[in-house]
């Protein structure tokens, strides 16, 4: 009878918390007829909008992938000082504000930042364009890896990479022959949620980017804008296509890693 | 091949795990590393196997200096205690590691497998992932492994340490076996002297980071070194200045001038012998070693007094 009741209260919890408002927009973005969704949808602003969101993360997601792990092999494998450091700050993304994020992005580059000026002499524009977008995306979903792959690699322990070390292998053979299929779940994992931060990202980016459709507009700033103009259908429709695309990811996800595990 | 040791030491913060420890072992033998636990067995081994650095001291393996050689360069075969077996590989692949690894032709690599399989018992489980094996399977197949690449050494660290009494003994004569076959020097660290002196040609005692004694196993126990040595492997009572060991203690019934009075406090049958704990008058406890024809004719039972005598003793 308590495993039942505990059931029922997470469910319940979670389709108040995490179904309802999906559920709200899904219905709301149907509201006004396919027609008027696809209208909003196929709107080159839109379609621009979205085409920006997945470049972005086409930038940030390999870039925090690649940083997230060797992070995590700092951490977990090498024995320095500072390492502890490390740790704390790969979370520090977690613990800012992203409208802090984009603040702090504004004065390092903006004409009187430390950087700002010297990328202005060179012709670069950082601010209001696209690389302060990728900068402030590539930051709040920077520790998404490393914290899926630490615990991991504290689990998995180092006497296999040991083992493959007395049988020859040299520390790139090891990594790839042993470290890595050891984590790759863990990698994965974080690389879903890596890419659901990415998409979702909204506070960092809303304020360096300028906000210019068309140009500097990314998805979920489009959703905030067509709201703001009274464009739900628009506003809710781009929701919807956004809220799919993680769901796709994380039930892709859900689908392979039993199949992996029976191997 | 022989590995020698030099003026090792080594500090893992303020604990002295290696002492000044000098060791020579010759080529082809097999020798057991014996001591409590933190007497630095375990890193003395994965010194010469290039897994620790020594903080100061020399390793040559073969006449030559390997101190600063890696793991990869030493070529040394190892087997862990826990059998760091790859998880996500298979056993043929697990055992194939070491030589793709060198880039061996497939064929060549294929037919050692298969021959290593047998070696280890264990054809038919080449499909097999190491979580779908035994603990006994698992530690064959680590040493498979680690044979692959034809190691001039191999080192195991507590090799059956993990697994029950049955299969413990079971893979300890059969590694007997194995080196009575290969002639591959071989060094295995124990806590366990029962298997140091059952398998090994030569035992190595340390004790708190330093070597106490080295010796063939029978001469370590007939001709112990040291106190330590005589009180860590096998056992011994010390009475007085003298340690006896169980079975050269004489018990009688009747005084007769030489010997000193005890009460039996306990009785254990153990089917080939029997043991006794003995109370003295002065408090001091003895362990006593019977053969079950002595202990039927003294009747042997708690509370009893009977009167106890050293026939041999040594003295350091």
């Amino acid at each position: 009878m308590r495993k039942y009741v505990l059931r029922f209260t997470a469910l319940a919890y979670l389709a108040v918390i995490l179904l309802a408002p999906l559920t709200m927009v899904f219905v709301r973005a149907f509201d006004k007829g396919t027609d008027a969704l696809w209208a909003t949808l196929t709107d080159p602003n839109t379609l621009h909008a979205f085409k920006l969101t997945l470049l972005i993360a086409v930038i940030a997601v390999p870039l925090n992938t690649l940083f997230g792990v060797v992070c995590a092999l700092a951490i977990v494998r090498r024995r320095f000082p500072g390492a502890g450091l490390v740790n704390a700050v790969v979370d520090l993304p977690l613990a800012i504000s992203p409208v802090v994020v984009g603040l702090s992005l504004f004065l390092l580059y903006g004409r009187t930042g430390w950087f700002g000026p010297w990328f202005e002499r060179h012709g670069t524009q950082i601010l209001f364009s696209f690389p302060s977008m990728v900068i402030a995306t590539i930051f709040v979903s920077l520790p998404f890896v490393a914290r899926e792959v630490v615990p991991t690699l504290r689990e998995i322990g180092d006497e296999q990479e040991q083992a493959a070390r007395t049988l020859g292998a040299n520390g790139w053979q090891t990594f790839w022959r042993i470290t890595l299929p050891s984590i790759r779940w863990a990698i994965i994992y974080g690389v879903v949620l890596t890419t659901a931060r990415c998409l979702g990202e909204y506070g960092a980016v809303a304020v360096v980017s300028g906000n210019i459709e068309g140009r500097t507009q990314t998805a979920t700033l489009r959703v905030q804008d067509a709201y703001e103009n009274f464009n739900q259908a628009g506003a809710y429709g781009i929701a919807l296509v956004l809220a799919a695309m993680s769901v796709i990811v994380l039930v892709a996800m859900t689908l392979l890693k039993p199949k992996e595990d029976a191997a | 091949m022989s590995i020698v040791v030099r003026n090792v030491s080594k500090r893992f913060g303020d604990f002295q795990a290696l002492d000044d420890v000098s060791l020579d072992v010759e080529g082809g033998a097999l020798t057991a590393l014996l001591g409590p636990s933190g007497s630095g067995k375990s890193t003395l081994l994965r010194i010469v196997a290039g897994l620790e650095w020594p903080d100061s001291g020399e390793i040559r393996l073969a006449g030559e200096d390997a101190t600063e050689l890696t793991t990869q360069q030493r070529g040394v075969g190892f087997v862990f205690q826990h059998y760091a077996a790859f998880k996500h590989m298979n056993v043929r692949q697990n055992i194939a590691f070491g030589l793709e690894v060198r880039k061996r032709p497939k064929a060549e690599i294929r037919s050692r497998v298969d021959e290593l399989l047998e070696l280890v018992q264990l054809q038919g489980f080449g499909d097999r992932f190491p979580a779908q094996l035994s603990g006994g399977q698992r530690q064959r197949m680590a040493l498979a492994r680690a044979l692959a690449p034809e190691p001039r050494v191999l080192l195991l660290d507590e090799p059956f340490g993990a697994l029950d009494a049955r299969v413990r003994a079971e893979l300890r004569s059969w590694l007997r076996r194995l080196h009575d076959e290969t002639h591959t020097t071989t060094v295995f660290v124990t806590h366990d002297q029962e298997e140091a002196m059952d398998v090994a040609d030569n035992v190595v005692v340390m004790n708190k980071g330093r070597v106490e004694q080295v010796a063939e196993p029978r001469e370590l126990y007939d001709a112990p070194a040291n106190e330590f040595v005589m009180s860590f492997v096998g056992q011994a009572n010390r009475i007085g200045n003298a340690w006896v060991r169980p079975h050269d203690l004489e018990v009688v019934l009747e005084p007769n001038g030489t010997t000193r009075e005890a009460q039996v406090e306990r009785v254990v049958h153990l089917g080939f012998e029997v043991r006794a704990e003995l109370m003295r008058d002065d408090g001091e406890r003895l362990a006593v070693q019977l053969t079950r024809d002595q202990a039927a004719q003294l009747e042997l039972e708690r509370g009893q007094i009977v009167y106890v005598r050293p026939t041999r003793e040594t003295v350091f």
